[in-house]
């Protein structure tokens, strides 16, 4: 058999690319990264209607091919050293000239290359009629018009593509003008001659990027030949004095002009008629009169967001129960299967209960990713960095950030792991840092079980409201501490915020499945994995080493005085199960309640003295500032793996410290019932976790990103030492205030 | 004809850029996106701040901050002031 053939889809973010892409492969998607980077690679696997099976990447959208961003540096590093055997770029057609601009980047490389014309229909509906056939002959490649969206066309797309698949690369050659033509030529001639990065670029199109000063060309071209690079620097800069001279403008800015022009000559040559005034008023911008206005934009977008909580936690009520009940079920069934022992405590304490925590959480983390998943597809969330960019420039911040920021849970439930790589489309390091450093103080999709149950209990009857204070709360103090970082350690100038505003659209059903169902997926295959594994290792620590001999003796010594200091008819009738509780004789039921009180005091000595208890008792001598006891103090330790973990501790450290496993009495009611637990401490604790320290993840995530493991370190310290101080102030004012209850 | 800046330009208004004076990566961000020489813009608005503003540029929405926009030269035909649909 031969190898696959490769087809790269590229094209502008809004292009249509990612619907595209699952409308040809379908479920047979598979996600990755770039090596080195976290830019995520997206493969699936087409079939043909002949049965042939036929390998398509999915590059990151651009705009262009300079090296402005991460993504497209990797979309054209992929391409010159990949070698897909064809590229279908697609493109809007309802924003032509536009789009073209990156094809025309694709064509001067010279790849094999087949033009997909989408949004046919959204075109004809602004009266823009397009020749394709007329564009194909002036481009030289192919076009095929799609409607990706109700997969219109992509049979022809794909068997079109497929006739240019590993043809010769042929360069389009685009004159840039006399001030420029004449230098390109003495350069490109040069590094012909040379053979320099022969194997890779284009000779002509090499040159273009010197002169368009690329940093990432430049530096390869330097590691390659020192010698070469430098003559190629001495025509860039004779060229760009000479325009700064006579014309005050760069290379570059000369470059881009021509390329507009060139698509500006094709585009006038019958390829495209209009039916009204470009000026037009299209549905979207109407749209935007309404909601980006001034006074009704913020107001709507602030119910918007309230509108999603309250469909996240209205609607997933529901679902919430009944896994809840699932999993009580099974805790009752593996219980009453097994006999008393380690393997039924691990399998009930530590597995059913960890996952079943979790797991429990899955419809409220879907139902949010669901309405996050609209908001994005529909066009919203651009006008939402539109509309806050000025708001976070306050705080040293760029309107992209908002997206990082929504991302790791702005609008709760996200995660900061994409959050902090979503950072990548940020170009200023010093930004992008104080946005990925932040990031995790949001209420990620891990965090909100914890928040969830804690709110639950304390603040069941204004729940919704609480965890919307609370979305406010994470953002107030994101933006807050990335100020302090922009005028402290990551002080300067900040970066163009210039950027696109989708037209509305209205969200497919099956991308928006597909979109929640990656997330959500995400979510349980960290459930599932990691959680699952920290559970046993946690129930492992809570219950090993055991009690002293000593400490069992004392305790089975006050059981039998307790026994021995009640006449034998007393005992015979409390340990009769014959009798019911309610035709007990009172003296039978003291005996029970001394003798319920001791194997309380049994469990609990056996957790404290475990390796878990040994450890949060020795927390407590700080945390006890902060109202936290040594159980949460357990559960927190267990956080920094997880947030979720928290949860789940929790649950293993209080069932532990039950008298009967057997028991399925949620997590939920025994906080709700311990003295230890009061509405300020539990509000002590939502900030703590909100604040501290990001999960181990994320901080390998921080780390990568930024390049450096100090980073990662910092935000662990920096963000614990912040957390615990604020928790301390919450604990400290709401006991002075008697708010304790 | 009079040239301003773009920042000058009041909502609704319709014009055509002349030159981009910035060099670097706004430049080249500001060139991708295609604001060139030549090109047709019309203000479509600003946000509820006033800043950043959005711009109709060949048949999409771009939006770009004030300070941005002080970089880009524009001759306007005719002041269509506040015109509203």
């Amino acid at each position: 058999m031969t190898k696959p053939i490769t087809v790269a889809l590229a094209g502008n973010p809004n292009s249509g690319k990612t619907t595209l892409f699952n409308a040809l492969t379908g479920a047979r998607q598979h996600v990755g990264n770039y090596p080195g980077v976290t830019v995520e690679k997206k493969e699936g696997l087409h079939v043909t209607p002949a049965g042939e099976s036929i390998n398509i990447v999915d590059l990151p959208g651009t705009y262009s091919l300079t090296a402005y961003s991460v993504e497209e540096v990797v979309a054209r590093d992929y391409l010159v050293q990949e070698r897909p055997d064809v590229v279908v770029n697609i493109v809007d057609a309802s924003n032509l000239e536009r789009n073209l601009y990156l094809t025309t980047q694709f064509l001067e490389l010279g790849v094999p290359m087949v033009v997909a014309l989408n949004m046919m229909d959204v075109a004809e509906d602004r009266g823009i009629t397009i020749q394709a056939s007329r564009l194909a002959e002036l481009l030289g490649v192919p076009v095929v018009p799609i409607v990706a969206r109700s997969n219109k066309g992509t049979a022809e797309l794909m068997a079109t593509a497929l006739t240019q698949a590993g043809k010769d690369w042929n360069p389009l050659h685009i004159s840039y003008g006399e001030d420029l033509d004449g230098v390109l030529f003495s350069m490109e001639k040069h590094i012909a001659e040379q053979g320099f990065l022969a194997r890779l670029y284009p000779p002509r199109w090499l040159a273009v990027k010197y002169l368009e000063n690329d940093s990432q060309i430049r530096e390869r071209g330097a590691k390659e030949s020192a010698a070469i690079s430098a003559d190629l620097d001495r025509w860039v800069q004779e060229a760009t004095a000479h325009l700064q001279k006579t014309m005050e403008t760069y290379p570059e800015a000369i470059i881009a002009d021509h390329r507009y022009g060139y698509i500006k000559s094709l585009l006038r040559q019958e390829v495209i008629t209009r039916k009204y005034d470009a000026d037009r008023l299209y549905a979207s911008d109407r749209i935007d009169k309404v909601l980006t206005n001034r006074f009704l934009g913020p107001l709507i977008m602030l119910a918007v967001l309230l509108g999603l909580y309250k469909f996240t936690f209205t609607y997933s009520e529901l679902p919430v129960a009944w896994l809840e009940g699932f999993f009580g079920w099974l805790r009752e069934v593996v219980g009453g299967l097994l006999p008393d022992g380690y393997l039924k405590s691990m399998l009930v304490s530590g597995i059913i209960d960890g996952v079943g925590g979790v797991l429990g959480f899955v419809p409220l983390i879907m139902f949010m990713f669901f309405g996050i998943a609209i908001l994005e597809d529909s066009g919203y969330l651009a006008r939402v960095a539109f509309m806050m960019d000025r708001i976070f420039r306050m705080f040293g911040l760029h309107g992209s950030s908002v997206m990082a920021y929504i991302v790791s849970g702005g609008i709760a439930g996200g995660c900061a792991v994409p959050g902090v790589m979503a950072t990548r489309t940020l170009r200023s390091e010093r930004e992008r840092l104080a946005t990925l450093l932040t990031v995790s103080f949001m209420n990620c999709g891990a965090k909100l079980p914890v928040l969830a149950l804690l709110t639950g209990v304390f603040f069941a009857n204004n729940q919704a409201q609480i965890m919307f204070l609370l979305t406010l709360l994470a953002w107030g103090v994101a933006l807050l501490v990335a100020k302090l970082y922009r005028v402290t350690i990551l002080r300067g100038e900040s970066t163009p915020f210039v950027m696109e505003l989708p037209p509305y659209r209205l969200p497919t059903f099956r991308g928006l499945l597909i979109h929640t169902w990656e997330r959500t997926w995400q979510y349980v295959k960290k459930a599932g994995t990691v959680i699952l594994a920290i559970s046993i290792l946690l129930w492992a620590m809570m219950t090993f080493p055991g009690l002293p001999a000593s400490e069992q003796e004392r305790i089975d010594a006050l059981r039998q005085e307790v026994l021995t200091s009640y006449p034998a008819e007393v005992v015979q009738e409390a340990t009769d199960e014959a009798v019911a509780a309610a035709e007990l004789s009172p003296e039978a039921e003291e005996l029970l309640a001394n003798l319920d009180a001791l194997d309380r005091q049994e469990a609990e000595k056996t957790l404290e003295y475990s390796a878990a208890g040994r450890a949060g008792r020795a927390l407590e001598q700080v945390s006890w500032l902060a109202g936290f006891d040594w159980r949460t103090n357990i559960a927190l330790v267990g956080g920094f793996a997880a947030k979720e973990v928290v949860v789940s501790t929790l649950g293993t450290a209080y069932s532990l410290g039950e008298v009967d496993p057997e028991a399925t009495q949620s997590l939920a009611q025994t906080l709700a019932e311990d003295p230890n637990w009061n509405p300020v401490m539990a509000f002590a604790l939502i900030v703590f976790v909100m604040f501290y320290a990001p999960c181990f993840v994320t901080v390998v995530c921080i780390a990568r990103e930024s390049g450096s493991w100090k980073w990662g370190f910092f935000a662990m310290g920096f963000n614990t030492v912040f957390a615990f101080g604020f928790a301390v102030v919450v604990y400290q004012i709401g006991m002075a205030l008697g708010l304790g209850g | 004809m009079p040239r301003i800046m773009m920042r000058q330009m009041k909502r609704g208004q319709t014009g055509v850029i002349t030159a981009v004076k910035v060099g670097g990566e706004l430049g080249r961000r500001v060139r991708d996106m295609g604001l060139v020489p030549g090109t047709q813009i019309t203000v479509q608005g600003r946000a509820p701040l006033y800043d950043p503003v959005a711009l109709r540029v060949m048949d999409g929405t771009l939006t770009l901050r004030n300070n941005e926009a002080d970089h880009i030269e524009v001759e306007v035909s005719e002041a269509r002031e506040g015109r509203q649909s």
